[in-house]
């Protein structure tokens, strides 16, 4: 039972949001059709379609460029899971309070501005090339091994700095509250920060972890045969650069549902800030 | 014989950036004796408190508990702490657990207890402060008065010798605070040795063994609540009760 007056306003609304809704759809037709007939009435369009959008050099590379997809995929969960670790390892180090553990936290502080402002692209080659280029014995040759060893330090040194704002955006009445009932330092970490801490920061690594996504494509600058790499074999056999344009999108398609989960897990900790 | 205190209190010195919070406070806290503070804002109430905690460094004189020295750094912090419960404005407690575990944390992870014993020592404390069906609920949904119970649970759950209260009340919706209040009488009746800041002067009337009146980080005034709250010697004391009654809080 709603007043006449409530059931005026609620057709009120209805009529306004869809009227948004139409705005938003005609004007989203509008500027693709523009954007299309642009690009499809350009002089050099049939040529770009012929090298970037060939249909049938797609198909034809398309299984060499999943089997590379699938050397990303392994190198992007194998990264992820040490650079979560040692990060974090990274970030409570730097909180370590105390003149007995200026040289840990100094050493700490150093990796990360280090790493975090080394190109990544700069680190690959220093590793990749560098490091075997050394003749030691006992150092790996394989360029899957040392691009994923460059992606770990670099991207370890980012995702330490948000484990470190989650760490510091504990309240200090936290950590009086797990003092007071006579925790030490470790435990206080363990149980009372770092929970509180990787919950807040988890919209954040997600980003991280798509950034690492694609990122995990330049390992190919090493020689391993990743998607990238499969899309310049594929390319310069079949002169077309299609397979690029498909690589880029098998990316794409694996950003998705990560993406996707980021923004349903930033969501869920708003409403629970909310509540 | 004279019995030693539970809490001595000899000259403690406390400065922020050179300003003197606490200047030279003595006061003893006596097996199973109440003593509540009062004070005006900035008095140095909580500063205190979180002092006997050990939540602060001193800058001079001596905490003894149980005769021992508490503040010699070559005393661990840790190990006095697990003889005391404190108990913050704002609850403190931790969101990420649930009232059990926020409850069964310390006895387990400090004190050594196993999990079992801990969870049935929890849970008869739950049913003391009346919140046997929010063990299993996480603190935000509970009221303030609620949570503020479950923290006094919390302090309570390892058995300290002295239970420190740090205006437990004062950010409580007025028609809360009496539950909690409630619980803290209940407590002092069942013989706790209790160290408390509070501004509800009613309370501190029927509960209290010794008030002491702090200003400006010294003690200006002790005694039995009557005579301190009742007829004050101190001209400060006198001016600063006239204040509270005027703002109705008596």
């Amino acid at each position: 039972m709603i007043s006449d007056l409530q059931r005026e306003r609620l057709a009120y609304r209805r009529s306004r949001s869809r009227r948004s809704v139409l705005v938003a759809f005609a004007s989203t037709v509008v500027f693709a059709a523009v954007a299309v007939l642009a690009v499809t009435n350009s002089p050099g369009w049939p040529r770009v379609r012929q090298s970037f959008f060939n249909a049938e050099v797609a198909w034809r590379t398309l299984p060499a460029l999943l089997d590379g997809l699938w050397l990303n995929l392994r190198v992007l969960v194998v990264c992820e899971v040490l650079i979560l670790v040692l990060a974090l390892g990274i970030a409570v180090l730097r909180t370590l309070r105390g003149p007995v553990w200026f040289p840990v936290r100094a050493l700490a502080t150093g990796y990360v501005d280090f790493f975090r402002g080394l190109p990544l692209i700069i680190c690959l080659y220093l590793i990749g090339f560098g490091l075997p280029g050394l003749r030691l014995s006992g150092i790996p040759n394989d360029p899957v091994l040392l691009g994923g060893i460059a992606l770990v330090l670099v991207y370890s040194a980012y995702v330490a700095e948000v484990f470190r704002a989650g760490i510091e955006s504990v309240h200090p009445s936290q950590l009086a509250a797990a003092k007071s009932l006579g925790l030490g330092h470790a435990k206080t970490m363990r149980i009372v920060v770092l929970p509180q801490a990787v919950r807040r920061v988890l919209p954040a690594l997600l980003n991280d972890f798509v950034a690492l996504q694609k990122d995990c494509g330049l390992i190919s600058v090493l020689g391993a045969v990743d998607a990238v790499r499969a899309a310049q074999i594929t390319a310069s056999t079949s002169y077309n650069f299609t397979p690029y344009v498909v690589a880029g999108l098998l990316f794409v398609l694996l950003a998705i549902p990560s993406g996707r989960l980021a923004d349903w897990v930033s969501r869920r900790a708003t409403n629970r800030q909310g509540a | 014989m004279t019995v030693e205190p539970v809490l001595s209190v000899r000259g403690l010195v406390k400065s922020y950036d050179g300003n003197r919070v606490l200047d030279g406070v003595d006061l003893d806290v006596g097996e199973h004796q109440v003593v509540v503070l009062i004070g005006p804002s900035g008095s140095g109430k909580s500063t205190l408190l979180r002092c006997v905690n050990l939540l602060e460094d001193l800058d001079d004189g001596r905490l003894l508990l149980d005769g021992d020295d508490i503040s010699d750094p070559r005393h661990d912090a840790g190990k006095a702490r697990r003889r005391m419960g404190i108990v913050f404005q704002a609850f403190n407690l931790f969101p990420h657990l649930s009232v059990l575990d926020n409850i069964t944390l310390a006895p387990r992870e400090v004190h050594g207890v196993p999990r079992k014993e801990a969870t049935q020592r929890a849970l008869d404390l739950l049913d003391r402060v009346g919140l046997s069906d929010k063990a299993n609920s996480y603190p935000d949904r509970l009221s303030g008065g609620q949570q503020q119970r479950v923290a006094i649970a919390r302090a309570l759950a390892y058995e300290p010798r002295l239970l420190l209260l740090d205006e437990i009340t004062s950010a409580l919706d007025p028609e809360l605070v009496g539950e909690v209040l409630a619980l803290v009488r209940e407590l002092a009746g069942q013989g706790g040795t209790i160290l408390m800041a509070t501004h509800e002067m009613g309370f501190a009337r029927q509960v209290a063994d010794q008030v002491v009146f702090l200003d400006h980080g010294a003690v200006v005034e002790t005694g039995p609540p009557e005579q301190v709250l009742g007829d004050p010697r101190h001209e400060r004391t006198r001016l600063f009760l006239r204040r509270v009654i005027d703002a109705g809080r008596i």
